[in-house]
């Protein structure tokens, strides 16, 4: 089977900072892969060169297709969601207008409707807030209206960069089994980008380990999970 | 009694204007961040266009109408053209450029136009239309028109889906790209917007300070002080500040008159009033320097 996003010998630079060298990786149709490794590896950084948000070299395909000349809103477009580091609340807009925003393009007001029901099964939290200002919900609470807002865009594809960030671990289970859910309820490969590596290798079925810009290790989740060389050199724990 | 509601009329109408043009500088304000001093000039193009379309037998309100279409092309034109390769460059170039545009319209309207100053009609009749002794049809009327306009842009943000987007390419662009929103074209709307509110600001104008190059000048500078009042990052604290400013500046002149009949003392009149208007606009200021609607955004992390 076909890969749904290929990339290869991907490089990636903030000015004249070059901060990928090589990433390789291949996302399966309806599989979780993580991405993981120290800070500074380039995990947020990847997931920004696939969508374009930084300058970049090297080959990424989506379903077949080349990508590497589309602006960001037509990446999105090929319903490629991207929840980004620190969630990118629309602070001043209502939970509400901050999921409507996603389906702007959709003149069928009926299928948003339906659409926003199905999102508020996954997150019944975000239904009783639906008119508050975003910016004054919980950092938990954002992090979910950020993956709403992402399944708001009909994805084949979602990334993820760190949805674990400063929450209660708690809250984080909580989010983990949803996009459990989201993952095979709705068909959506994900590619996940986590600090927390243990979290991360329970969730994916995959996993590539960064260093400084390099792929420097990769294989089915539970091969990593158990690798102790891995484990002390790269995830340090 | 007949003075003082005379003069609050006359303060709601020139407010009318200076909260189109306040809102014209908040659009753009709030999506770059930049005050567009050319605000002004573009309304006074816009004008002169109506002006020029009028003499070549338009109605009044076609006019209007055309004048308004042509002052939005414009104003994403000169999104597109000039400021789009400039969106990374520093401030200081862009006040250049601001500057730029400001004197470049000033001196074609004079070229094609002329610096003579003309006169510009009210599309109000002048009977059966305001309140005799207190509202002049035209003062009437443009509090109507104005009203409308702001009427229609705020539903157009509030509860249309291209309104939402522009809203949130506003307030976090980079967010925006990401589902899906063309940012680049919502900026260029924003400017058309702005430029089509300012040539409604400048078309009702006209028939009270006549047509000509410079006659937006003082309008921006109220327009100015009116955001600023209102909050400079908030549509609807800008346009409360256009007509606090507007009413505010009559009653300043109002209270001098009164002063002046009752004593015979002469403190202030209407010369003076752009000065206590502006003192007490510092004032505000020093006291909320948000503005009196600046909104504080509440923010959890």
């Amino acid at each position: 089977m076909a890969a749904l996003l290929e990339v290869k010998g991907l490089k990636a630079f903030y000015g004249q900072t070059q901060s990928l060298y090589d990433v390789g990786f291949e996302i399966e149709t309806g599989g979780i892969t993580t991405l993981l490794g120290a800070n500074g590896a380039g995990k947020t950084t990847t997931l920004r060169a696939i969508c374009n948000m930084v300058r970049r070299e090297g080959l990424v395909r989506f379903d077949g297709k080349d990508i590497k000349n589309m602006p960001t809103e037509e990446v999105v477009r090929l319903r490629i969601a991207h929840v980004p580091e620190g969630r990118g609340t629309f602070t001043t807009l209502t939970v509400d207008e901050n999921l409507r925003i996603a389906a702007y393009t959709r003149r069928d007001k009926v299928a948003v409707n339906r659409e926003l029901e199905r999102v508020f099964s996954y997150f019944p939290r975000l239904q009783e807030r639906v008119q508050q200002q975003a910016g004054t919900l919980s950092g938990g609470e954002q992090q979910m209206l950020a993956i709403a807002r992402a399944l708001m865009l009909g994805p084949r594809l979602m990334l993820l960069d760190e949805p674990s960030f400063g929450l209660a671990p708690l809250i984080v289970v909580e989010i983990f089994r949803i996009l459990r859910r989201i993952n095979e309820e709705e068909k959506v490969s994900i590619l996940l980008v986590e600090q927390n590596a243990a979290l991360a290798l329970d969730l994916a079925d995959h996993a590539y380990v960064l260093e400084t810009g390099h792929v420097v290790m990769s294989g089915p989740s539970a091969v990593v999970k158990n690798d102790e060389n891995i484990r002390k050199s790269y995830l340090g724990y | 009694m007949e003075q003082f509601l005379q003069q609050l009329a006359s303060g709601l109408a020139n407010g009318a204007i200076y909260a189109c043009v306040a809102l014209a500088l908040v659009m753009i304000y709030v999506s770059t961040a930049h005050i567009n001093f050319a605000q002004g000039e573009m309304a006074m193009f816009s004008t002169y266009l109506s002006w020029q379309l009028m003499s070549w037998g338009m109605s009044f309100w076609l006019a209007f109408i055309v004048a308004v279409v042509l002052s939005f092309l414009m104003g994403v034109l000169i999104e597109r053209l000039i400021l789009r390769p400039l969106h990374s460059a520093p401030v200081l170039s862009l006040i250049v450029v601001f500057i730029g545009l400001l004197a470049i319209f000033n001196s074609l309207a004079g070229a094609i136009w002329s610096y003579l100053i003309k006169e510009y009609p009210s599309p109000f009749p002048k009977t059966s239309f305001g309140i005799a002794g207190v509202i002049g049809p035209h003062q009437l009327g443009v509090v109507v028109v104005t009203l409308i306009v702001l009427g229609l842009l705020f539903a157009f943000f509030r509860y249309t889906p291209l309104g939402l987007a522009m809203r949130a390419a506003a307030q976090n662009p980079q967010m925006a790209r990401l589902v899906g929103v063309r940012v680049d074209w919502m900026l260029a709307l924003g400017w058309g917007l702005a430029a089509s509110v300012g040539a409604v600001a400048g078309i009702m104008v006209a028939h009270i300070v006549y047509l000509d190059p410079n006659m937006m000048g003082g309008i921006l500078l109220y327009a100015f002080a009116s955001a600023l009042v209102g909050g400079i990052s908030n549509p609807a604290g800008a346009v409360a500040g256009g007509f606090i400013v507007g009413i505010l500046e009559n009653m300043v002149a109002f209270a001098g008159n009164q002063i002046e009949k009752t004593t015979g003392i002469y403190i202030i009149g209407n010369g003076e009033k752009l000065t206590v208007a502006l003192i007490i606009v510092i004032f505000v200021l020093t006291v909320k320097p948000a503005g009196l609607f600046g909104r504080v955004v509440v923010k959890r992390v």
